[in-house]
């Protein structure tokens, strides 16, 4: 085969630059562009939910549905759209709309020091389910006593009444069975509309019998597991039920249009408002079965505001006994549940009298919202100190109250009376499991409100009593708690190491596992918090010696992802480590870093990278005129580089990181240091196996390495040529290697590399090269453009096209072609880019290439018009004119 | 006492009428029950209501009333018949005491003539004095029970508890403790029956009729032993009224307290009540 000659395009890469860089358009505020950050406002939302529940309050079941379309149409955002109605028992948006109306309900009336029981409900509801088959039990009263009370004396029309109540027990059963948990909600649900629609049509009896039924499903409990749930779903229509009675007497009270003040006293309460509410409670009161009459009498218990000041807390001892009429635990305990939801204010004034009873103390304390209990913290302290310790121990109580402080704050005079008083009974505990339990919650509470020195007196009681027998070894978790509550609230790490005995308090974590998750708890928090870097030797120290904990807990044990996690936590610190200008220390400090995590690859490929960085850095300080000590300061970076890269195992990384330090080396005028880097890359080339593994799995290196060698080539191009080695000495050395390479059978990336060696050769013969490194002269310049350079340059071409066409014409077999077309047309646009067409040879070279990529009709034709047109194109322009009578020679195709 | 209040009158024309009159009744209604009629036929129909009050007054002359709205007050007062003594008002079944004001009014021979009644209820003035409360402990155990076919066979069980006071006040609610201390079956169902007795009769003869009023559950299921249950009965306004005794006459009541056992055994304590309005 005839041997190709190079012919180099020459190029003026300033001019097309100029010629093919984009116009810059002036971008204004407003406008739009695709790498602006999305706005979304979400006012619009609320808007849409707050129509949705007014709406639904007209008690019209269905029209109020919101639909997610139209509001996305709208414009708000889906998610949080969505995030607004992921309740997920939420129905229907009536449902919604009542517990939205309950919530601001029980706000007003027990206050905010109560956990509200909508959050209550919704964890009720989404854990209390079933699968199994439910049934209802029905009675549907006869439609005969529609109120036809009209024009009938009063006693009639009560009687009537009463006749209906009666019918509700004697009325047609109606056993609804096998309903599975959705049916059995929606028909709850529906009970719940048809209370609202027998209200609004004044059917006032109705909808009593509705929630007598309803009340009644209470007493059964025989698929237990559901019961949670029904009892919420029922207690909610009660609810319903409660207010609507309760809306109804206080409207009547409304005279001359001015209604009542929220603490109404009953003498302001008109007759027939009275009489009405009366007639109510003598109503239920004649409720025959026990379980609706209690739940139901329950409901509308806060009317009793109406008749008497202390009527409710009057009838609280009468419901709670009537509960103990109930049979069936489950279904009392819950009775009794509802009656401390519906009437919790005169719940607590109850326990405070009973008080001195220490079980009863620390339910108070574990049900009740924290708010509630932090405001009376001294009162509590105080009965606790009362109690009798022989029922209930005392730490636990203090732990209960302790966890409702760490949530909610006391009232500010109190606080270090609460925290002297409550540490005075902890610190006298003997047994240490009873001791750390009560001081880990404590702790926070101190964090929570106090200062360093106060957490450091906490610190150093828990040390002293966890100290003796080694007692810290059965309290790892709780002394692990005491940590992370610490530095959750000390996250100010000169602060945090100022704690005297936070240091001697990490030393009982003795056993290895627990110390280096406490660790990698500190390292975490540091890494959060941390805004700027630091030089502060206290801290340095502190964490250097926390994070060679975590290192020297590597072994051959230890999986990928926990060394991966620990590389990157010491990493993050030595990314905020910074000694400003000094940067000789900080170079030491590298080295140091270096000799502790030597285990943690990661870590010294951070290291290179931050040394690198140094490197650069002080560059930039000397302007790139390195003095004679900074230049030898950048020669020990370059250095410490070197020596560090080979201890790496990952062939790429040591690859890339050669790469990368040689021109670092480069642009700080360590020439020989950079020819040293890329000798090695070179050298370490042939090494790379064709099988990697990536994210544990297996996968060709090819693609690696093309992409490693690209990038290689093009430093290649600004490296000048060592004055002892001959013409080109690296890339002559690359060449030979990928030679040399074993490539993959079947694969045509050694022919791609060689097309891309072209480029690079081509940019070499280039007059002036199109980049350079500051301060550092390139080939461009050492040659001159001397007629030898360029010569032994084209006879690499040569060899490299001899080759490339090689590998052509062995692609000629019939289940190759398809690769033989593509790759005549990657090298046909390589001749087009780089070569001189006004040369025959190559001018008949590429016609010729052009030909065979069309010849078995593997070319896509849409890019075979494309390059047809670019070169149309290109010959427009000056000194092109050539490539008119090229684009005359490239016929197409067309595949028929 | 004075019954007072306002005649409303609405049309949208002047009204012609003969005289607008209101009338007072009150009366006590006295019925058979069903299964005594066979026997008392003749007497069922002796039984007439007897009158209590009877009184009209003349409110308006014949006249013209004026287009709209008409309201003319007016003030009755209550006075009985002699020396006949004004009951409460009662519903009951065979028993009941009635008090209804009717205002008529008269009108031409074209016009209809124009009625409306209305009921008010009487309420006996407080009775001077303190009551004295009369309390009752009981005891329920197989032995004390009557009216049993095999004692044998009745599980073993033993019910103790109270009633605050068998002489009741109207408006205060009957309260009192049961305590199932042992009981061999389970308890399925604790109720309190109140119920009224009536008696109508005179010379010839009576019919004592007892009717249940209401029944409140106060266990439902097998209670805990040893614990002990509220009795607590809200008195229903209107079906009942302070114990009465005439000599046409009686209404009386009881309660029941009524035990229902898993295995159907149905146990009934009677305890005959006192009510009175203070």
């Amino acid at each position: 085969m005839a041997a190709f000659p190079w012919h180099a395009r020459s190029r003026n890469y300033v001019s097309e630059s100029e010629v093919c860089k984009l116009e810059s358009v002036p971008l204004d505020f407003g406008d739009y562009h695709p790498l602006k950050p999305i706005t979304v406002t979400e006012s619009k939302t609320k808007k849409m939910n707050r129509k949705g529940s007014t709406s639904s309050t007209s008690s019209s079941s269905s029209s109020s549905m919101m639909d997610p379309l139209s509001s996305v149409l709208d414009g708000t955002d889906p998610l949080s759209l969505f995030a607004a109605a992921a309740d997920p028992v939420m129905t229907t948006a009536t449902m919604d709309s009542t517990r939205k109306k309950r919530d601001k309900d029980d706000s007003s009336a027990v206050g905010s020091d109560f956990e509200p029981w909508s959050s209550k409900r919704g964890e009720i509801l989404a854990r209390y389910t079933t699968t199994e088959k439910l049934s209802i039990n029905l009675y549907i009263g006869s439609e005969k006593g529609k109120t036809t009370t009209t024009g009938s004396a009063v006693s009639e029309k009560v009687r009537t009444r009463l006749e209906e109540l009666d019918d509700l027990e004697e009325g047609s059963q109606k056993e609804l069975l096998n309903l599975t948990q959705q049916d059995y909600m929606n028909r709850i649900e529906e009970l719940n509309q048809s209370l609202k629609d027998a209200w609004s049509s004044d059917q006032k009896v109705k909808a009593l019998k509705i929630v007598i039924q309803c009340s009644k499903l209470l007493s059964d409990t025989t698929v237990i597991q559901f019961y949670p749930s029904k009892f919420v779903l029922i207690t909610d229509i009660l609810d319903t039920f409660g207010k609507l009675v309760y809306e109804r007497i206080l409207s009547m009270c409304v005279d001359s249009r001015v209604s009542l003040p929220d603490n109404f006293s009953p003498e302001s309460v008109n007759d027939t408002a009275k009489e009405t509410c009366l007639n109510w409670f003598f109503k239920i009161a004649s409720i025959r079965e026990l379980i609706p009459r209690f739940y139901v009498e329950a409901a509308i218990l806060k009317c009793n505001k109406f008749l008497s000041k202390t009527g409710i807390s009057e009838c609280l001892p009468r419901l709670t006994s009537m509960i103990r009429g109930i049979g069936d635990p489950l279904v009392a305990v819950y009775a009794r549940a509802y009656l401390c939801r519906v009437l919790l204010t005169e719940m607590m004034e109850r326990c405070k009298k009973l008080g001195n009873n220490a079980l009863l103390l620390n339910s108070v304390m574990s049900a009740f919202r924290a708010e509630f209990i932090a405001a009376r913290s001294m009162d509590f302290i105080g009965m606790i100190k009362e109690c009798d310790e022989s029922g209930f121990p005392k730490h636990l109580l203090f732990r209960s109250l302790g966890l409702n402080l760490a949530l909610a704050d006391p009232p500010e005079n109190d606080r270090l009376q609460i925290l002297n008083e409550a540490w005075k009974v902890i610190t006298k505990l003997k047994n240490p499991q009873d001791y750390i339990n009560c001081a880990e919650v404590w702790v926070e509470y101190t964090c929570r409100h106090f200062t360093e020195r106060e957490v450091n007196t906490v610190l150093a009681d828990v040390i002293k009593h966890m100290t003796p027998d080694r007692a810290f070894e059965d309290a790892y978790p709780q002394l692990q708690s005491i940590i992370h509550k610490v530095i959750t609230y000390i996250y100010d790490f000169s602060l945090l190491f100022s704690v005297e005995k936070f240091l001697p308090f990490l030393d009982m974590f003795q056993k290895e596992s627990v110390r280096v998750e406490v660790c990698k708890c500190i390292m975490e928090s540091f890494i959060k918090h941390q805004q700027e870097s630091t030089k502060d030797p206290v801290i340095l120290n502190a964490l250097l010696h926390i994070c060679k904990t975590m290192h020297d807990s590597v072994n051959a044990l230890t999986l990928e992802d926990e060394k991966r996690m620990l590389a990157a936590l010491i990493n993050g610190f030595i990314k905020m480590v910074s000694f400003g200008r000094d940067f000789e220390q900080q170079l030491s400090f590298y080295v140091e870093a270096r000799s502790m995590f030597c285990n943690l690859e990661p870590v010294l490929v951070q290291l290179i990278h931050s040394v690198n960085q140094l490197a650069m850095e002080t560059r930039k300080v000397m302007k790139g005129n390195h003095s004679r000590k900074t230049a030898a300061f950048v020669r020990a970076c370059v250095a410490f580089c070197f020596i560090t890269i080979p201890s790496l195992s990952s062939i790429f990384t040591c690859l890339n990181l050669y790469l990368h330090s040689g021109q670092v080396a480069l642009a700080n005028q360590c020439l020989s240091q950079a020819d040293a880097f890329f000798k090695a890359a070179v050298s370490l080339v042939p090494e790379v196996p064709r099988m990697i593994s990536v994210d544990g799995k297996m996968r060709p290196s090819d693609a690696f390495l093309l992409e490693f060698l690209c990038n290689f080539f093009s430093t290649l191009l600004v490296v000048p040529d060592h004055p002892e080695q001959g013409v080109l000495f690296l890339v002559r050395g690359l060449l030979n290697v990928i030679q040399d390479y074993t490539w993959e059978d079947n694969s045509d990336n050694k022919v791609r590399i060689y097309t891309n060696v072209l480029h690079l050769l081509s940019a070499m013969t280039q007059e002036a090269y199109i980049y350079h490194v500051d301060k550092v002269d390139s080939n461009d310049t050492l040659y001159g453009g001397d007629s030898k350079f360029l010569a032994e340059i084209n006879k690499l071409c040569e060899t490299v096209i001899a080759q490339i066409l090689d590998h052509l014409k062995n692609l000629g077999k019939e289940e190759t072609l398809k690769r033989q077309s593509q790759l005549a047309l990657s090298f046909f646009n390589t001749i087009l880019a780089h070569g001189d067409l006004r040369n025959n040879k190559l001018n008949q070279l590429s016609v010729n290439l052009w030909n065979l990529a069309q010849k078995h009709g593997f070319a896509d034709t849409k890019t075979m018009v494309k390059t047809l047109e670019y070169i149309k194109r290109q010959s427009k322009q000056p000194e092109m004119s050539h490539f008119t009578d090229l684009a005359l020679r490239l016929p197409l195709q067309s595949r028929t | 006492e004075v019954l007072s209040g306002v005649v409303v009158i609405t049309s949208k024309d002047t009204v012609q009428h003969q005289g607008i009159s209101l009338t007072m009744e009150g009366s006590v209604n006295l019925q058979l029950s069903a299964k005594s009629v066979g026997v008392f036929e003749a007497f069922y129909n002796s039984v007439k209501p007897i009158q209590i009050i009877n009184s009209t007054i003349e409110m308006v002359k014949p006249g013209k009333l004026p287009s709209g709205k008409t309201e003319i007050p007016f003030e009755f007062p209550l006075h009985m018949k002699g020396n006949k003594v004004l009951y409460e008002t009662y519903h009951g079944v065979f028993v009941n005491i009635q008090y209804t004001l009717r205002c008529d009014m008269r009108r031409s021979l074209l016009a209809k003539d124009l009625t409306k009644t209305c009921e008010f209820i009487v309420h006996s003035l407080s009775q001077k004095g303190k009551l004295m409360p009369s309390p009752v402990d009981f005891t329920i155990t197989p032995e004390t029970l009557q009216n049993v076919k095999e004692r044998a066979s009745l599980p073993k069980f033993l019910i103790r508890g109270h009633l605050s006071s068998t002489n009741c006040i109207i408006t205060q609610p009957l309260t009192g403790e049961l305590v199932v201390e042992n009981a061999e079956a389970a308890v399925k169902s604790i109720e309190l029956q109140l119920v009224r007795v009536e008696t109508c009769g005179c010379a010839e003869g009576y019919a004592r009729d007892a009717t249940e009023i209401q029944n409140i559950q106060i266990a439902d299921g097998d209670v805990c032993r040893g614990l002990p249950i509220p009795i607590y009965m809200v008195f229903p306004r209107l079906f009942t009224c302070p114990t009465l005794e005439t000599t046409n006459f009686k209404v009386e009541f009881e309660v029941n307290i009524v035990v229902l056992l898993h295995d159907d055994h149905l146990i009934t304590e009677n305890f005959p009540l006192k009510l009175c309005r203070m």
